[in-house]
């Protein structure tokens, strides 16, 4: 679809101040952010984030990323094709607990998780009478890390999915074509950029999550501090270019989802078939 | 895409293993300690791997006491817990039984290798004149210091204040509770933590003054320059106990108990006093305070103990759910 461009200066009006406006609102802190990460030269930034426990946070933001997404990659889809394919009892919940995490304060969910597995909680005493130790443990953050990001790939298949029916799939499945077949074949060619879209955003989602890990990583130093913790960290201690050093990870990780995100969109929009 | 997964998994359980070669300890502190702990750690470390020949990796988790009290209830594994609240220790015994009831007795001075007392932080040259707590409550005076509800540090300052206010109105209970409802009504920002509010009061320029342990105002003067900011010590002040324990529940099942009580132990050595002192705390080595003297004004300091009748005493009247902090702290 073309758009034309605004005639009238009442709409370019309109258009600079809304371009103005964005970049005040999301231009200026980024600028801040490497600015800021950058002030003391590269040499100083690179020290800032070697220094042991940043490196350690984005080793262990990497790693949950590298636990969550996939997990919830496979999550996303099945969920997504039960809803899509089927109709079942209980169909309709399934979609309401899929958007739960969205609808739910980050702090809750974490709290949450220690009511069910701390020590004092529901089944903490039992995990810990068998030795098994969840919370403040790298367990507890991917747990809670799972719970928060479940709905992004499902969000993003979904609507494809039921968009384009399950014409295809049937037409496979009669000329012969198994399950993963089927799967492989038909059905992932057709969602594989949503499906990619969708993992980015739970990746960016993993990566910057804050509130319900807070509550259950115990927040030591080197072991269970992830990235936003130790961006926490570091700015309290009045680190300031450590901690925005550390932020500009984060960020550097946002712009490439947008990135990604914008390269899709634009791809969506050239006719393929 | 299983590749992966299995390898990241692997990852993780191997992220999960503590390193087993290594013995280590977690000290579980409170939110403005981590710089003193830092340097403690460091001297430690090296006196211990000079005693010994082993290497020991001492780990910190800072965030506010009772935050980490309740962490530590629920499982966190804190072989040695330093706070800056007795009552927050001593929930590790009432709600946990992680500790024996006499944890105060096992250490010198209560367990308190070291102690502090609200004090105020001001912008530099003192521009409001802010001299002693009466002031705070001038019309052109903001106030900034942490939510008594949720910080430790704020409960100490509350219960400075009421102590100030005790000896100023001579004990009247109506013009004491007046003074501070007129305190409250003076903080613009209650912040959950201690260095949250140094942040509101440094970073955002918010508030005249801001009131937290001496230790962080002449902390943050040497982190932020001491040309911008300037501490002052007011007339009466409550004294700051920073209480110490091996959790011993935990200590016996990691097997740590002897290196935890050793770690514990150093902390009332000559050399510890000396880095705590340089941290701006107020030590009890009567050589280290001695060389120290100059630096710390003299100041009347109240103890709870005698002030308020204990810590039982005080969570009962004052911090309890309806108590004397919820009648002054309205509307907030």
């Amino acid at each position: 679809m073309r758009r034309r461009s605004p005639a009238r200066p009442g709409a370019r009006i309109l258009v600079g101040a809304a371009v103005l406006g964005a970049l005040v609102v999301f231009g200026l802190p980024l600028a801040v952010i490497f600015t800021e990460a950058f002030r003391a030269g590269i040499g100083a930034y690179l020290a800032a984030v070697s220094q042991p426990n940043t490196r350690h946070a984005i080793w262990l933001t990497v790693l949950t990323a590298l636990v969550v997404v996939p997990i919830n990659i496979v999550f996303g889809l099945s969920a997504a094709w039960l809803i899509a394919r089927f109709r079942f009892p209980g169909r309709r919940l399934l979609l309401s607990l899929v958007e739960l995490p969205l609808s739910v304060a980050p702090i809750v969910v974490g709290t949450t998780y220690l009511f069910l597995y701390g020590r004092l909680g529901l089944f903490g005493p039992f995990l810990l009478g068998h030795g098994i130790q969840v919370m403040f443990t790298v367990w507890a953050i991917f747990l809670v890390s799972l719970f928060i990001t479940a709905p992004f790939v499902v969000r993003e298949v979904l609507p494809l999915m039921q968009l384009q029916g399950s014409e295809d799939e049937e037409a496979a499945r009669s000329l012969g074509a198994n399950g993963w077949q089927m799967f492989g074949l038909v059905t992932l060619p057709n969602i594989r950029w949503a499906l990619f879209y969708g993992a980015v955003v739970c990746n960016a989602r993993v990566m910057g999550e804050f509130g319900a890990v807070s509550v259950v990583s115990g927040m030591v130093a080197g072991q269970t501090n992830t990235l936003p913790l130790q961006i926490q960290l570091l700015f309290q201690d009045h680190t300031t270019l450590g901690a925005f050093a550390a932020a500009s990870i984060l960020t550097a990780v946002a712009l490439i989802s947008l990135i990604v995100r914008f390269l899709l969109e634009t791809r969506d929009r050239t006719p393929a078939r | 895409m299983r590749k992966l997964a299995l390898g990241a998994f692997a990852l993780a359980a191997l992220a999960a293993q503590p390193a087993l070669a290594q013995q280590s300890l977690l000290n579980v502190s409170y939110d403005v300690g981590r710089e003193l702990f830092v340097a403690v750690n460091a001297a430690f470390i090296a006196k211990h791997q000079a005693a010994t020949g082993q290497t020991i990796t001492i780990d910190q988790s800072h965030a506010g006491s009772s935050t980490q009290a309740r962490a530590i209830l629920e499982g966190l594994q804190a072989d040695v817990v330093t706070f800056n609240q007795v009552v927050d220790v001593q929930i590790l015994h009432d709600r946990g039984d992680l500790i024996p009831a006499d944890w105060q007795a096992r250490l010198p001075n209560n367990s308190s290798p070291f102690y502090s007392l609200p004090a105020f932080l001001v912008r530099a040259g003192n521009p409001k004149n802010i001299q002693d707590w009466g002031d705070l409550v001038r019309d052109d005076v903001q106030v900034i210091f942490p939510n008594p509800k949720t910080s430790g540090n704020g409960r100490y300052t509350y219960l400075a204040a009421r102590a100030w206010a005790n000896r100023e109105f001579a004990g009247d209970e109506a013009q004491v509770n007046a003074f501070l409802t007129e305190l409250f009504a003076h903080v613009p920002v209650f912040d959950t933590g201690g260095r949250a509010a140094t942040a509101t009061f440094a970073e955002r320029g918010i508030g005249d003054v801001l009131i937290t342990f001496e230790a962080e105002t002449r902390g943050t003067e040497a982190a932020l320059g001491d040309a911008n900011y300037d501490t002052v010590v007011p007339s009466v002040s409550l004294l700051a106990e920073f209480p110490v324990t091996v959790v011993d529940k935990v200590a016996d099942a990691r097997g740590t108990r002897a290196l935890a009580e050793e770690y514990l132990t150093f902390l009332y050595t000559p050399e510890a006093q000396e880095i705590i002192a340089g941290n701006f705390y107020r030590v009890i080595d009567p050589t280290v305070s001695a060389a120290h003297a100059g630096e710390f004004p003299e100041v009347e300091l109240v103890k709870v103990e005698d002030e308020f009748g204990g810590w039982a005493a005080v969570s009962e009247e004052h911090f309890a759910a309806g108590g004397l902090l919820d009648q002054v702290f309205v509307n907030q």
